[in-house]
């Protein structure tokens, strides 16, 4: 019977004729079932429709995003080209989520931090581990989702002892029949995602450099968009375009270096003078330091198909060490606007010029559509790890505010007239002075786990963390191939004594809606749905759900390790709604538990593992991915 | 006379150090601080065959570890510190409590504790992400380095640790702070009041 189901996953009008064509047996009735279960979950083009979501959860004027059709399933980390990680999957409620359950579970036989989301496509689930960055395919229209098959990429095993913090992967992502995704040695893969047969694998970067791959690529208009990892080794950063069909090379625009290399033209145009002038790349660092400068390509893209622009954030500058860098060391700590067939820059803003502490600027950028003073901006939404959520206009660079969501200290305030950060000079880091209290730590206030979005509550759910730290500089030596540093670090929680935060920005007031603490620092993903439940994972295996108009908790699952993962929503062939993540600690933060790192060195894990001394009391290493479903 | 020294910490010993000294029986402990300039480390590579593995098929032979000459003396250890730092050794196994590698104060050893065995792990380099050092770091300077890692987790004599460091981070296995037992369910104070 589980295979004559329709495919509801895809259009209605496709699932019925589906239904009619595989089971001619469908009696009316499961028929009529089914159309009713389709005026219900189908959905229109855009969100802001009025026909879906058919009320807003919150009163007055909101923010509101782009969305593809509703198609039930998840086939890129951030489910639509805007970031939003909305679905407008309603079946789970505030009101019922209570009664979620377990529905399946899969070991994925590996031991390091998950990062990863599964992704789901044409009733096929993909789980990618962590290196040895194994890509499973789990057949969701059989009981138990079994395994179709597995594809093993084989990367180079020295290839973890230039990985940073843990050897994790952030996902996979779906694309004309094919699933590409990063190996930890630098390899691009894109396999057949029916049969799991490998059809290209180009090599883009080297271990010896200090070069990883940990970040999901983005596909757009038949190109895959993929970055480098290794801005603690001394790595200079890049974001390059294959071609999807044959993995081949297309274009390479780097971080630092001259304009050439960065692929700043006559196209570009900074919406502050600080970000404007002739080959900053290279004239904004001493010598050549620009060439193992950082600016790293690890974090998250989205994309705009009306303006034809990419968004990502380029990594911290290296070495940590400022003493050694005296400049802005642009594009460090950026966002960058690019055309994605040719690479070329269309603009260019520095959050943090002359890094002081680590603050990479790769975190997400929403893309939202914001009414602002009277009319409606194109904007985009970046929570950075400076400590302030920036919300931009995404035609221009244009800041049109810059709050902060955590406690800082290292900054006065983003000026607005002129872009500029204001630093706090009494907490820049000095080679051999201890400098105390520095907040955020230099996981920032966010790092790497994406926010998420609801157009019907018009807020930004964002995960993060509420750390502070002491810094001592040292002399870093540049070494090929080792870490890049000089700087010895510890960490410690920030004001109120929790190390985690839940966030609901409200992008319009430009302050947070309401905040949930947590004891640990929370390093996964969140999901909105059209039931307004915002769903997270907590670093000691908790997976929750939270009002999304209120915050208020609605149920929580213990998982076997610590979630650090992204979690999805989708249909399911029998037409229910489920919700995966995968459980696995790890990353920086769970360092200390994946790597059994000792404590009672407070610089282990670049400082990290001080602030999480009591997470190996807390939980185990795993990784598992959880289903649930309502009964 | 060994084994008294190796009870007593520097400072409350400097007495028994120097009656001891007088006599000829202690003759290697006075050479905590020889500077060899001239140097014949243990040899340039370990001799024999390296284990990693305490398992032999048959009879078992040679299961003795290479001795290090370095590990008793307090300049070698302090300058398999220094270039501790000097290679990026410590921009992976941080100021011991590891990171990208792992945490080398501790009392698990992958790859084995012995001199020998540290010191072909750190030329050949290891599988799982360990660097192959072979033709970058001189000899000498590996059996310095040998000396200082096992010292981290107090496995040479304590009159040849490093004493307090100037740095925020103190060395556990330095004689700053006394070496805990329970290494991972310990709790430090809070890191305002640390050293």
């Amino acid at each position: 019977m589980a295979r004559c189901r329709p495919d509801v996953s895809r259009s209605c009008v496709w699932a019925l004729t589906s239904a009619k064509r595989m089971c001619g047996v469908l009696t009316l009735g499961v028929a009529l079932i089914m159309a009713q279960a389709c005026t219900r979950e189908q959905t229109p083009e855009r969100a802001h429709d009025p026909a879906v979501p058919a009320a807003p959860a919150m009163a007055g004027p909101r923010a509101s995003v782009a969305l593809d059709a509703e198609d039930g399933q998840w086939t890129m980390p951030a489910k639509s080209y805007s970031a939003a990680r909305f679905s407008q999957l309603g079946e789970i409620t505030a009101d019922n989520v209570k009664s979620l359950r377990p529905a399946w579970s899969f070991s994925t036989s590996v031991l390091r931090g998950h990062e990863e989301p599964p992704i789901v496509v044409n009733n096929t689930m993909y789980v990618l581990t962590p290196y040895p960055n194994i890509l499973y395919a789990l057949d969701l229209t059989q009981p138990g989702a079994p395994k179709k098959w597995q594809y093993e990429p084989k990367p180079e095993s020295a290839a973890q002892g230039v990985a940073c913090c843990d050897v994790v992967n952030r996902g996979p992502s779906f694309a004309d029949g094919k699933i590409v995704f990063n190996t930890l040695d630098n390899n691009v893969v894109a396999v057949d995602a029916a049969t799991g047969n490998a059809l290209w694998k180009t090599k883009v970067g080297d271990i010896n450099t200090g070069e990883t791959m940990t970040m999901a690529p983005l596909v757009v208009k038949g190109k895959v968009l993929v970055g480098n990892s290794g801005g603690e080794m001394g790595v200079r950063g890049w974001l390059k375009a294959l071609d999807l069909a044959s993995g081949k090379l297309l274009w390479t625009a780097y971080s630092t270096g001259p304009d050439s290399e960065v692929k700043i033209g006559s196209r570009f145009k900074a919406f502050y003078p600080k970000d404007r002038g002739k080959d900053l790349g290279v004239k904004s660092w001493p010598g050549e330091q620009w060439k193992i400068g950082g600016g790293t390509v690890w974090g998250w893209l989205s994309y705009d198909p009306q303006l034809n622009l990419v968004y990502y954030g380029t990594a911290n500058p290296g070495p940590w060490n400022p003493d050694q860098r005296p400049g802005d060391n642009k594009w460090t700590s950026s966002l960058m606007a690019r055309d994605p067939d040719t690479g070329d820059a269309v603009w260019a803003f520095q959050m943090s010029p002359h890094d002081l502490h680590d603050y990479d600027g790769v975190n997400e950028s929403i893309l939202l559509d914001v009414p602002w003073k009277g009319q409606t901006r194109k904007a985009l939404l970046h929570p950075d790890r400076n400590g302030y959520v920036y919300l931009m206009d995404r035609s221009t660079g244009e800041v049109l505010s810059a709050n902060p969501f955590v406690h800082i200290t290292t900054s006065r305030q983003v000026n607005l007239a002129n872009g500029s950060l204001e630093y706090v000079s009494e907490k820049e880091p000095e080679i051999g002075k201890v400098v105390r209290d520095i907040c955020p730590a230099s996981p920032g206030g966010k790092d790497w786990q994406p926010s998420s979005f609801s157009p019907r509550t018009g807020l930004v759910y964002i995960p993060h963390q509420n750390l502070c730290e002491d810094e001592e500089g040292l002399e870093a030596n540049y070494i090929a191939g080792t870490p890049y540093v000089g700087m010895n670090v510890r960490m410690y929680e920030g004001p109120g004594g929790h190390r985690g935060e839940l966030t609901a920005w409200d992008p319009i007031a430009a302050r947070p809606a309401w905040k949930l603490t947590e004891k640990y620092p929370v390093w996964s993903g969140t999901l909105v749905t059209a039931g307004d439940v915002v769903f997270y994972g907590t670093m000691d295996g908790w997976f929750k759900a939270v009002d999304a108009r209120n915050g208020k908790p609605l149920w929580q699952y213990r998982t076997g390790s610590g979630i650090i993962g992204q979690p999805v929503t989708y249909r399911g062939p029998d037409g229910k709604q489920y919700v995966a993540v995968m459980a696995g600690v790890g990353g920086w933060a769970g360092a200390i538990v994946a790597g059994n790192l000792d404590p009672r060195d407070s610089t282990a894990a670049l400082g990290f593992a001080a602030a999480m001394k009591d997470l190996p009391s807390d939980t185990q290493k795993g990784g598992t991915l959880y289903v649930f479903a309502l009964p | 006379m060994r084994r008294v020294f190796r009870g007593s910490g520097v400072l409350r010993a400097s007495a028994l150090i120097a009656i001891t000294c007088t006599s000829l029986a202690s003759l290697t402990s006075c050479k905590r601080e020889t500077r060899r300039l001239r140097e014949s480390p243990p040899s340039a590579t370990p001799g024999g065959a390296v284990r990693v593995s305490s398992l032999q098929p048959g009879v078992a032979q040679d299961t003795t570890h290479a001795r290090n000459l370095y590990e008793g003396n307090a300049y070698a250890v302090s300058e398999g510190q220094r270039l501790f730092n000097w290679y990026n050794c410590s921009g992976c196994h941080a100021n011991g409590g590891g990171g990208m590698g792992p945490p080398l104060i501790d009392d698990e050893w992958i790859y084995g504790a012995g001199p020998e065995q540290i010191y072909t792990t750190i030329v050949q380099g290891r599988p799982n992400g360990m660097p192959s050092f072979a033709g970058k770091v001189p000899a000498q300077q590996v059996w310095q380095l040998v000396a200082y890692v096992r010292s981290l987790s107090g496995l040479n004599p304590a009159s040849t640790r490093s004493a307090r460091t100037e740095h925020m981070m103190y060395y556990p296995g330095s004689q700053a702070l006394p070496m805990e037992t329970s290494p991972k369910q310990a709790f430090r104070p809070p890191a305002s009041e640390m050293p």
